[in-house]
């Protein structure tokens, strides 16, 4: 059994916000150099590291991020490792780089100077803006790329004075990695079809842009502008409230309201089941709601009737899950086929039963302290070319000698436990 | 026929954001994508058919707004299933596809009686990939989602917020984008696998746990250090812990409800900020070092918002772009639509025809291919708009056999 992308050779410019990427690809199976300068990249000194104890090779963001890789050092400024790279991206399918525009070039090492030897090469550059913009040169972080791309206006709370929020996760550049590997799939596709490699010129700004669902299309189509809304979706008209709290102060959402008769007759005999029936006020509501056969999503906002009886429904699910854990609710809502969800903190999904299950929750050995640990696993289940990220991520030049070939062993390597993060390079 | 994935064909069962947007970028890329609907329902298992937004005041099923924009650039056909005919010409049409895509919830497709086992009879190599809210193994492979219950239950709901408020969440389906582009990437590694080995497969996708992929580093330090992200004071998510930055906020700009957000990546730039700021708090000599900053960080965060206030969103983004300081204006729709030379310069809102909503405006891509770029012209297809040409021109049956299928309610 193979993976999909065996056999193919990725060399990654270590980025922060390219990692991702790398990372996609090495689970799809491709062999994924990491490039790193000597003394490695910043982010090997991103906190939090394994027991808060500091060190190159102790830094979650690095494990999590470059898992799957493998690792090699080059000083770009000198000649003989610039002729390194040249060589070991004349032999590669794919490179993958988020280096401000211009730096290369100024190297001889950008797209236009190393395609010509191998036409065959796709190259993948994920910047803030793009190659060639009228805002390319302007600094950026996952923050400012979310800020500035239309995802932060949407997000926050029904209170407009507390400020409109960034979601956690780094999600403006995983973004846009997640495009990135598409863009590169894509392209190894017509490289198969015709022999030719191209560049792919990515761009965050433009990648949360067109990742807002209604934000955009709203706007678009309507000239109309969403407003945020505390956890749920930004909307032109402010819609319900969906969420609430089981017995242990654990938050649900409660989903679409429940609309077909189906639902209505599963919400009274629900309010039966947890002797709830005499608190609930709406019984009037849901039983005309029955008669009327459900209603209308689309009934909502224009038939007095129709609306009162999505309220008198979720209202329903509140009173219920003010009787329980907010897990016995999420459960008892879906074996009744209601769509419901609890929320969840992220370690909490790797411990639920289904996750656990599925096998999505992976073992990465970390041989090097005599250890393992509990990484999120495959997006998706591809029996016939599994999706494998099982290798801790890469210590600094620790395949120098199998990349570059025998005597080629990295530079001397930093020591120092309490080394600090360093400036960003100018 | 031209672009990156031109020969390639998809029998399209997918819907709503979390699988159409799957084959909205292979049908840009230059795939044949052909949708297949329900003609008794009126394709309306996609919710997003026929609601809101519109351009006008005509309403019905081909006037959806969402729907044209999560379906330009694909064929469209009806095929009703309940009809053995139906049945036959679906067969006949994934005996000519490569892939066959859907996210009905699990089960549904074995239902309707195309299970893999069947698909794979009809052509021995297809790409089968199901995209479900819980996937198709596992005990919640029956529950249902839509994009806000899969965020919530991934994890991703959780982590962006406020410490001590509820979780703010995703103001829109997030996993419903990444439901879509985990899919294509799932769906496009398949094809490139059964390249090589001829070998097709049935791959499954639960886009809950597409979604705990994309958690970020901090999940680590959970299972790792067992330092859960649910606790007292859980991670600000507006500020930076992996890696630490202070300051790295949003800040209110003067006019109402207008924001700006900064962030120092090193001393450096804390410095290039506080020069432009220029007033005494912001030299302190305490803030001169992460740990300075990091210790007084919701005093400085006042200060700095303070100053913010009274100054132009992007007044100030570019004041601090200058000093070379990480800084972007919070945009509205219209301001990064309408008026971001980025966007323009980009193309990144491409003008797109539909045959009865007329001329609108869509999403394009964020990605330039130099050799086979993305085309983005047509709009979403109308009911049984392609019937003709895929049951016709691709599937060789005549005009009166349409006809009489027409009749019969097979289409």
């Amino acid at each position: 059994v193979t993976s999909a992308l065996d056999g193919v050779r990725v060399v990654e410019l270590a980025s922060d916000h390219g990692a991702f990427a790398g990372r996609l690809l090495a689970g799809l199976g491709a062999d994924v150099v990491l490039v790193e300068p000597p003394g490695g990249h910043r982010a090997r000194r991103y906190e939090p590291f394994v027991d808060d104890d500091p060190g190159v090779e102790r830094s979650l963001w690095w494990w999590h991020y470059q898992a799957g890789k493998r690792g090699v050092v080059l000083d770009l400024d000198s000649q003989g490792d610039a002729d390194r790279l040249r060589e070991l991206i004349t032999a590669a399918d794919v490179v993958l780089e988020g280096e401000a525009p211009g730096t290369l070039a100024a190297r001889g090492l950008d797209w236009p100077d190393l395609h010509p030897s191998n036409e065959r090469l796709i190259w993948a550059s994920i910047t803030a803006f793009g190659r060639d913009n009228p805002r390319t040169h302007e600094q950026f972080t996952d923050l400012t790329v979310l800020a500035g791309g239309g995802p932060v206006w949407m997000c926050g709370y029904d209170d407009h004075s507390i400020p409109p929020v960034r979601g956690g996760g780094n999600q403006g550049y995983q973004t846009a990695c997640i495009w990135a590997v598409m863009s590169v799939l894509a392209a190894l596709w017509w490289r198969e079809e015709t022999g030719r490699g191209q560049l792919l010129d990515l761009s965050m700004h433009a990648a949360a842009n067109v990742t807002t669902e209604s934000g955009s299309y709203e706007w678009l189509v309507a000239r109309a502008t969403v407003q945020r809304q505390t956890g749920r979706h930004a909307s032109v008209h402010p819609t319900q409230v969906t969420r609430t709290l089981g017995t242990d102060g654990h938050e649900i959402h409660t989903g679409f309201p429940p609309r077909s008769s189906r639902d209505f007759e599963t919400l009274l005999d629900w309010l039966d089941d947890v002797g709830a029936r005499d608190e609930y006020e709406a019984t009037f509501w849901l039983e005309m709601g029955i008669e009327r056969g459900g209603v209308q999503m689309s009934e909502i906002t224009n038939d007095v009737e129709a609306t009162e009886i999505f309220f008198a429904a979720r209202e329903a699910l509140n009173l219920i899950a003010s009787k329980m854990t907010a897990y016995e609710f999420f459960i008892g809502a879906q074996e009744r086929r209601l769509a419901c969800g609890i929320i969840y903190s992220p370690e909490e999904v790797l411990t639920d039963p289904h996750f656990v299950a599925r096998g999505f929750p992976t073992k990465i050995e970390h041989e090097d302290l005599g250890r393992a640990f509990t990484y999120p696993g495959a997006p998706f289940h591809m029996p016939a070319s599994p999706f494998v990220a099982n290798r801790r991520a890469p210590h600094l030049g620790e395949h120098q000698a199998d990349v570059l070939g025998p005597g080629q062993s990295a530079d001397a390597r930093p020591t120092g436990h309490e080394t600090p993060v360093p400036p960003m390079p100018q | 026929v031209s672009g990156a994935l031109a020969g390639i064909r998809v029998c399209d069962f997918t819907g709503q954001l979390a699988g159409a947007g799957a084959t909205r970028f292979l049908a840009a890329m230059g795939a044949q994508v052909i949708r297949v609907e329900d003609p008794v329902k009126q394709g309306r298992w996609d919710i997003l058919r026929g609601t809101t937004p519109y351009v006008d005041d005509r309403r019905g099923i081909e006037f959806g707004g969402a729907f044209n924009n999560h379906n330009i650039e694909k064929l469209g056909v009806t095929i009703n299933l309940r009809t053995d005919e139906g049945k036959q010409l679906l067969r006949e049409l994934i005996a000519i596809s490569d892939v066959v895509a859907e996210n009905f919830a699990a089960g549904v497709l074995a239902r309707l009686g195309f299970p893999y086992e069947e698909q794979r009879r009809i052509k021995p190599d297809i790409v089968y990939v199901s995209n479900s809210g819980f996937g198709h193994r596992g005990p919640y492979s029956a529950y249902r989602t839509w994009g806000p219950i899969v965020q919530a239950v991934c994890g991703l709901t959780f982590s962006s917020g406020v410490p001590d408020l509820p979780a703010a969440g995703w103001g829109y389906s997030y996993m419903d984008h990444h439901g879509g582009n985990f899919m294509a990437i799932a769906i496009l590694a398949g094809l490139l696998h059964r390249r090589r080995t001829g070998e097709g497969q049935w791959i499954d996708m639960s886009c809950t746990d597409a979604g705990a992929t994309l958690l970020g580093p901090l999940l680590l330090d959970a299972t790792v250090n067992d330092r859960p992200l649910r606790r007292p004071g859980m991670p600000h998510s507006s500020h930076s812990q992996s890696p630490r930055m202070v300051p790295h906020n949003i800040y209110a700009a003067r006019g109402d409800d207008e924001w700006i957000a900064i962030a120092c990546r090193d001393d450096r730039e804390w410095r290039a900020l506080a020069n432009v700021v220029d007033e005494p708090w912001a030299r302190d000599p305490e803030y001169d070092t992460l740990d300075g900053r990091s210790a007084k960080e919701a005093v400085l965060d006042a200060a700095l918002d303070q100053w913010c206030s009274v100054r132009d969103k992007f007044e100030t983004q570019v004041l601090l772009q200058d000093a070379g300081v990480p800084a972007a204006a919070v945009q509205r729709p219209e301001e990064r639509i309408e008026f971001d030379p980025a966007t323009a310069a980009w193309g990144l809102w491409p003008m797109v025809h539909h045959r009865e909503i007329g001329a609108v405006r869509v999403d394009g891509l964020p990605v330039h291919f130099s050799e086979t770029d993305w085309s983005i012209a047509h709009g979403a297809p109308c009911l049984g708009q392609h019937n003709d040409f895929v049951f016709g021109e691709l599937l060789g049956h005549d005009a009166e056999q349409i006809a009489r299928w027409r009749e019969d309610g097979v289409l």
